[in-house]
């Protein structure tokens, strides 16, 4: 077997033991939660009796580990289970049709933000690199410090004054839902992406830079230069490809970001993300959702992490082309 | 399709006068040239040698315009024909280098980039600079790749660095140099890194090829019977001042500086060999590799004698250094037997008890890894004075004072970090260090490699005089045969994990040899300018 593919097949048999060992601690800790669905549903007037009844209706008064193995083979199968809100007699609303639509929301938010802020990012690094300590390199590097430093909230505020509010050339509300149409909703997601990629450019463009400026003193840059080559040339032929184990890292960990850590900016632009969705139901005890969102996290993770690996792989000369 | 250019021998190519560079350390500029002229005609070999801190590689540099970041030239002239190099602006240095001045540097390994395929770099300078075609480039690359004698040169460039041996990468760095039939190369200490019987390859290569394409060359090297073979005149260098310079048969005949005598001191020291039946420690039928890999030693044998000098020797990946390690217990064998007077030793470390552990010392190659740099002499010496023997305080001080003295430091040292001590000192230290236990055998691994000449000779002088102080015993591993001739009484040959040959000094330096006895110990260099030639024409005649 290919000594790639054996690490890639290596790495997802961990990544789904890692899934494995987060669902067992999502679940247990999830019942750490104070009251539950039926307390929070029912009102503080509510008897014990009726409370009773009503977690026997959902299934809540079996023991956690029936509970959880339940969940967890129903899971692998696909089937996330009920949501509680909105279960009324006969109806039930299944969680994946609650958070499909929300998880396609986010997943377009973090699709836009990337696009725009990889290759801006990986360009400033490059160029810093280039003409390091000009005064581009230090402007690039004070403005790109004070956006990662500026709380989100806060820049999504500052887009919404200046760009909705005083230009009106956006909405300051991104509401999208299911009939918005494509570029519709491009056109309303573009003040939430923008507030991102001013959050996430910052540490990718600073990976790009250092990972190539630690390269500089080795002998094959200076080799390079003998050979005639232009700074551009140096950087771009002999410094980039060895440097991009550590900046896919970083680009992997600022794309999983752009999935679970975007809930702030989704409340300020009111837009429906996954990110909303977990917090309510979190605050609504409803908890086959929010294990659902939970696992979704961390299986992000899990694949964007296993592919900075694959890129760390497939640009490392002496793994791709063994002796 | 190689373009044959019959340039006209004797005209001057470079002209470097007065030139002064210096380097910053610590934001302060210290002198690193201190004004030296050379001139090298077209077609001719300059030979630039010196010890580490010379200079030699800063002035090669120059000889391209190029200033390592921190250094900077201060006086002089550098005239490449009829370019001022220091006037020129970065834009016009560019465009010689790769294409009129090439430069070919010590570790290819190192100096190749990894993640390119060999052709694509061979081929940069001449594709990019628009001097050749991809495919004529690529063509003319094989060629050069035949002429340097590459295994399968037809496809060689189609590897990575990684995949290709320290002796070939440096000839297909030669290769790269020669791609675009510049007017001059630099040479900086080509073949430092390789073995001898590599280095014999990679010589011939370079100097076949230097003189068919009739390109000048300054061929850097601390190594004078190395620069002997290459060039057709030598500058000595010290402290960045120019010593001597003459043509290389009268420079080796006649040399007129003391410093330049010098340069020839190890191979003047010679101790007398003799015999001992007295083993102190006994390797028999040891067999040993690194998790599941192949075998690192291969049924390897070995004795001992009592307060004797036994050289191991081999080039890299003979085994020789990983023969220390089974003995020091740090890689058991998986087979065999290790015996210390008469008894067995444990495999591992772990098993051995202090007495024992003391008994066995080691030395290594790089005082500077070696040594705690945070630590004082008083705490690198000490520790193990306390820790073997038990002393403590003004007893324990009092120890290191005495070892400072055995190994002719003072007093003073004591306080000293590493950083605030020369090389010769430092690897004083360790062995200072290893003597603390009082010792019964110490291993020195490769301990004067790191060393300038001079240096290596105060050293193997004061573990002569040591070993005639305490009869201690040296396992002296080493690849450098001019220092086995100098101090052993024994000499074990290794190739490959095997025990070649093992016998008096000698007996092993002298015929009949083994097959790879008698290859190592023809490809150590001569100082006799014609002794590549002879020795490439007895084995041809041979083969």
């Amino acid at each position: 077997m290919h000594p790639v593919l054996k690490v890639v097949l290596q790495r997802l048999a961990l990544g789904f033991l890692t899934l494995f060992a987060v669902s067992i601690i999502i679940f247990s800790t999830l019942s750490f939660l104070p009251g539950g669905y039926a307390q929070n549903i029912l009102g503080q007037g509510a008897t014990p009796e009726t409370v009773a009844a009503f977690n026997h209706e959902l299934g809540l008064d079996r023991p956690a580990p029936v509970r959880y193995i339940e969940w967890i083979t129903n899971a692998v199968q696909g089937d996330f289970g009920n949501s509680y809100s909105g279960t009324t007699g006969n109806i039930k609303r299944s969680v994946s049709s609650v958070i499909g639509p929300r998880l396609y929301n986010t997943f377009f938010l973090a699709a836009m933000a990337a696009i725009i802020a990889v290759p801006v990012a990986l360009l400033l690094g490059v160029l810093a690199a280039l003409y390091r300590n000009s005064w581009f390199d230090r402007a690039v590097n004070s403005l790109t410090l004070t956006t990662i430093a500026t709380p989100d909230f806060l820049i999504a505020y500052l887009l919404v004054f200046f760009l909705a509010v005083k230009l009106r050339w956006f909405s300051p509300l991104s509401t999208v839902s299911e009939t918005t149409p494509f570029f519709e909703h491009i056109y309303k997601a573009i003040l939430p992406a923008a507030t991102m990629t001013l959050v996430i450019v910052a540490h990718m463009m600073r990976m790009t830079r250092a990972s190539i400026i630690n390269l500089l003193a080795s002998p094959y840059i200076e080799m390079a230069q003998l050979k005639g080559m232009s700074k551009a040339q140096v950087i771009l032929k002999h410094a980039l490809p060895n440097a991009w184990a550590p900046i896919a890292t970083v680009i992997a960990f600022n794309m999983a970001y752009l999935v679970v850590g975007v809930v702030i900016t989704e409340v300020v632009f009111v837009y429906p993300g996954i990110g909303q969705l977990m917090v309510d139901s979190v605050s609504s005890r409803d908890m086959p959702i929010v294990q659902a969102c939970a696992l979704i996290f961390a299986a992000t993770y899990i694949l964007l992490n296993l592919l900075a690996d694959v890129v760390a792989i497939a640009t490392n000369p002496r793994l791709l082309h063994p002796k | 399709m190689a373009v044959e250019n019959k340039r006209v021998k004797g005209d001057v190519l470079l002209t470097i006068t007065g030139l002064k560079i210096e380097g910053k350390s610590e934001d302060t500029w210290n002198p690193i040239i201190k004004g030296v002229d050379l001139t090298l005609k077209r077609g001719e070999v300059l030979g630039l040698i010196g010890e580490s801190g010379a200079g030699k590689s800063t002035l090669g540099l120059a000889g391209m315009g190029f200033a390592r970041p921190g250094c900077r030239f201060t006086a002089g002239s550098i005239v490449f024909d009829g370019i001022d190099l220091l006037a020129a602006s970065d834009e016009e240095k560019r465009a010689l280098w790769g294409s009129r001045i090439a430069y070919v540097a010590q570790s290819a390994s190192a100096s190749f980039n990894p993640a390119h395929r060999l052709m694509d770099q061979v081929v940069e300078t001449a594709t990019e600079r628009g001097i050749m075609q991809r495919e004529t480039a690529e063509a003319d690359a094989i060629d050069l790749f035949k002429r340097l004698q590459l295994p399968s040169p037809d496809t060689i460039g189609l590897r990575f660095p990684h995949q290709v041996s320290g002796g070939q990468l440096q000839r297909a760095m030669t290769a790269m140099a020669m791609s675009c039939r510049p007017d001059m190369i630099i040479f900086d200490e080509p073949t430092t890194a390789l073995d001898v019987t590599t280095q014999v390859e990679v010589l011939a290569a370079m100097r076949r090829i230097v003189e068919e394409f009739n390109t000048a060359a300054i061929y850097i090297t601390h190594d004078l019977a190395v620069v002997a073979q290459m060039a057709h005149r030598i500058m000595v260098l010290r402290y960045g001042n120019l010593v001597e310079e003459a043509d290389t048969r009268k420079m080796l005949k006649s040399p007129t500086q003391d410093y330049t005598k010098s340069l020839w001191a190890v191979r003047a020291l010679q101790k007398p060999e003799s015999p001992s039946d007295d083993i102190v420690l006994d390797v028999s039928h040891v067999t040993a590799s690194y998790s599941n890999s192949a075998k690192v030693l291969d049924d390897v044998t070995v004795k001992i004698p009592r307060g004797r000098t036994v050289a191991i020797v081999g080039e890299s990946g003979s085994g020789k250094s990983t023969l220390a390690r089974a003995i020091t217990g740090l890689l058991p064998p998986s087979s065999g037997t290790i015996s210390f007077n008469g008894k067995p030793l444990s495999a591992k470390l772990a098993d051995r008890d202090k007495d024992t552990l003391r008994r066995i010392q080691m030395i290594y190659q790089s005082a500077d890894t070696a040594l705690n740099p945070r630590q004082r002499v008083r705490d690198i010496i000490g520790r193990p004075v306390e820790f073997y023997l038990g002393l403590k305080g003004a007893d324990r001080d009092r120890r290191v004072v005495e070892l400072l003295e055995a190994i002719e430091l003072n007093e003073s040292y004591i306080d000293r970090l590493p950083s605030e001590m020369s090389g010769g000192q430092k690897q004083r230290i360790s062995i200072a260090r290893a003597l603390a236990a009082n010792p019964e055998v110490i291993i020195c691994d490769e301990v004067t490699s790191a060393l300038d000449q001079i240096v290596q000779e105060e050293i193997l002088k004061l573990l002569m005089k040591l070993q005639k102080d305490t009869n201690v015993t040296y396992l002296f591993i080493t690849h450098d045969i001019a220092t086995v001739r100098a101090i052993s009484d024994e000499i074990v040959v290794m190739h490959k994990g095997k025990v070649v040959q093992q016998g008096l000094k000698s007996k092993v330096l002298n015929p009949p040899f083994p097959a790879y006895t008698e290859l190592l110990l023809s490809s150590v260099p001569q100082m006799d300018p014609d002794w590549l030639t002879t020795l490439l024409e007895s084995r041809k005649a041979k083969a």
